[in-house]
């Protein structure tokens, strides 16, 4: 996809994985879903899976995802990407099979289909982009809001009291019996989008060795709906979000004795 | 279509409906507990890894549905099974699998509701079945077994019929026809070939062509019209298969009408009343959806009356009465639902709606 020819003094510094379509997103500005297709793009490239790969879309901004990424898809309903990802795989043990989802999805309406293919060590990889908003529907409060913070639908911010803390999905999932790599990352920086990207390819890796169940959350930017800018929605992950969800491989079965 | 007949067994219309499903080339099954149909999961969970298949116990029907969904987006026959609330919450997985049209069967041991209801039979789900059940423009193909034998034999239909319309399907039998047991002779098909169905849409990685997408979002301009045009000209051509069972209607005055275990149920009845000389016959409609209505309309342009009989409150009837309106209208009796129904239940509402000239 490069732009030219390449002269002899030039060498190619980025470029567009080839799984990626060449094509202007629905995303707003300063989104992370952008950099997240890409991260999965590039992984899946680079294990040499992308033609024996089937992607499971959730409801949320990243329905689309299958506009910008060249891979089998099937649309789950909202939250059931877990469910549906399951029944793909257990169709096709021979695939590569992720879902793709948000907070809204996976960590409230989702929750028991997210929580129980974990458990039962599901042979799948989630990449579940956490950006403590409902995107699509306007920014209502997701279950991963801020305590203080204002949505549409806590205007006078979350209160812990009355609507709880926001969960801690990486670690929960960690806590579960067959979960081979649970991690969480952000994508606000240059060197944690390096980071990033390493986590997602051992949490397909984990698919691909029949480790069990792969989980990598991805700390977002939604500067919409959180009304501010590209960059301080990126200093807003760092100086509110990683405090309360900490980065961190909350479960790595190749790091340990044995599997899950 | 070549088959090869065995030894007869002995088991419940449950079972039937496992062996069927795996002499129908069934490779996946999700489910969840619900009486009355738990010999379904129970036998599918050593039968279905026997015969080199999957089988997960969902964590609830929701997910047991959307399981299907998964496994159907990849061209495999897979089913799921439950009664009543249980359909209940598959129903958006059923709505998202018409709109995306994916093939799978889901199996209904229909049980007395509203709400948790009891665990006897009931036919109280037939608007859900027949009608859509969950949000949108959509139907599914309905089947309604009998005989135990019906429930295995069916298990094939249902699967033919989902890969031929890439759309789900419903084999909606009761707790009469799930629990008893007859013996069923099993049988195979030489014919079939799963691995090569939905060669043309399912998913399996974009090996060597472009990336296939399952969905049913339409935002496009036009795009969600065409697509329910689509689906109701899909269940235009559904109407061919339309069938049902008649008996004695031919000199007959009276006809009921009554499907599922009830038809048979009724038939007993309808014996009894033969043995004492009066004209009465039955159309046990085999197909819910489609309706047989051609079947009704051409003994309505007869003259016959009509009898519907259901084991709830009316439902049925609406579409017998749509089917027969040019000419006539049909009577009920509504058998309800929490009381088991015998033959004798039946005698005195036919000889009433017989009388009713």
């Amino acid at each position: 996809m490069q732009a030219h020819e390449l002269r002899e003094d030039e060498t190619v510094a980025f470029d567009v994985p080839e799984l990626l379509v060449d094509r202007a997103t629905h995303y707003c500005p300063g989104c992370h879903h952008g950099v997240a297709h890409r991260l999965v793009a590039e992984v899946l490239t680079e294990m040499g899976v992308a033609e024996d790969t089937i992607c499971v879309s959730s409801i949320g901004c990243s329905v689309f995802i299958y506009n910008y990424l060249a891979v089998d898809t099937v649309e789950a309903p909202h939250g059931r990407a877990p469910a549906v990802a399951t029944g793909v795989k257990r169709a096709r043990k021979d695939k590569i099979v992720f879902a793709y989802q948000g907070d809204g999805d996976l960590a409230s309406i989702g929750l028991a289909e997210i929580m129980h293919a974990a458990n039962r060590g599901e042979r799948m990889t989630i990449v579940f982009v956490n950006n403590t908003v409902y995107g699509m529907t306007g920014g209502q409060m997701a279950p991963t809001t801020l305590v203080g913070q204002k949505t549409t639908t806590c205007p006078s911010g979350r209160c812990r009291d009355t609507e709880g803390l926001p969960m801690k999905m990486a670690e929960i999932i960690a806590g579960l019996g067959g979960v081979a790599y649970s991690a969480r990352v952000s994508l606000d920086s240059v060197k944690h989008i390096r980071a990033a990207k390493k986590a997602l390819r051992k949490a397909f890796d984990v698919q691909q060795n029949d480790l069990g169940f792969g989980f990598v959350e991805m700390l977002s930017a939604c500067p919409t709906n959180w009304r501010m800018d590209a960059v301080k929605a990126n200093k807003r992950i760092a100086e509110e979000m990683i405090p309360y969800f900490p980065l961190g491989v909350y479960k790595d079965v190749t790091e340990a004795e044995g599997v899950c | 279509m070549s088959s090869e007949k065995t030894e007869r067994i002995f088991i419940k219309g449950n079972e039937a409906i496992a062996h069927g499903a795996l002499a129908a080339g069934c490779r996946c099954y999700f489910g969840y507990p619900i009486t009355p149909q738990n010999d379904i999961p129970e036998m599918m969970s050593s039968a279905i890894p026997a015969a080199g298949g999957e089988f997960v116990q969902a964590e609830s029907e929701v997910a047991a549905a959307n399981m299907l969904l998964g496994a159907a987006a990849c061209g495999v026959r897979a089913f799921t099974s439950s009664s009543s609330p249980g359909v209940s919450l598959m129903q958006e997985a059923i709505s998202y699998m018409a709109g995306s049209e994916l093939p799978g069967v889901i199996v209904n041991m229909n049980r007395g509701g509203p709400g948790l209801g009891d665990i006897g039979p009931s036919q109280g789900d037939y608007f859900q079945s027949v009608k859509g059940g969950g949000h949108g423009d959509y139907r599914t193909y309905v089947l309604a077994p009998a005989t135990c034998q019906e429930c295995y034999d069916m298990m094939f239909e249902a699967f033919d019929v989902a890969y031929r319309f890439r759309t789900p399907v419903l084999v909606l039998g009761d707790a009469i026809v799930g629990q008893m047991k007859e013996p069923v002779t099993p049988w195979k098909r030489d014919d079939l070939d799963p691995a090569t169905e939905g060669a043309d849409w399912r998913l399996q990685g974009a090996k060597g062509r472009p990336a296939r997408l399952l969905k049913s979002l339409f935002l496009e301009d036009g795009a969600l019209a065409g697509q329910n045009r689509n689906l109701q000209a899909k269940y235009e051509a559904m109407k061919e298969l339309a069938r049902a069972e008649s008996f004695e209607t031919e000199d007959a005055d009276l006809v009921v009408v009554a499907f599922g275990s009830i038809g048979r149920i009724a038939k007993s009845a309808i014996r009894k009343l033969r043995a004492q000389g009066h004209k009465v016959g039955l159309v046990r409609p085999v197909t819910l959806f489609p309706f047989p209505e051609k079947v009704l309309q051409d003994l309505a342009a007869k003259g016959k009356r009509f009898l519907t009989i259901e084991h709830n409150c009316g439902q049925m009837v609406d579409d017998v009465r749509l089917a027969v309106r040019a000419y006539c209208d049909s009577d009920f009796y509504g058998h309800m639902p929490g009381e088991l129904p015998g033959s004798d239940d039946f005698l005195k509402p036919i000889l009433d709606a017989l009388g009713r000239k």
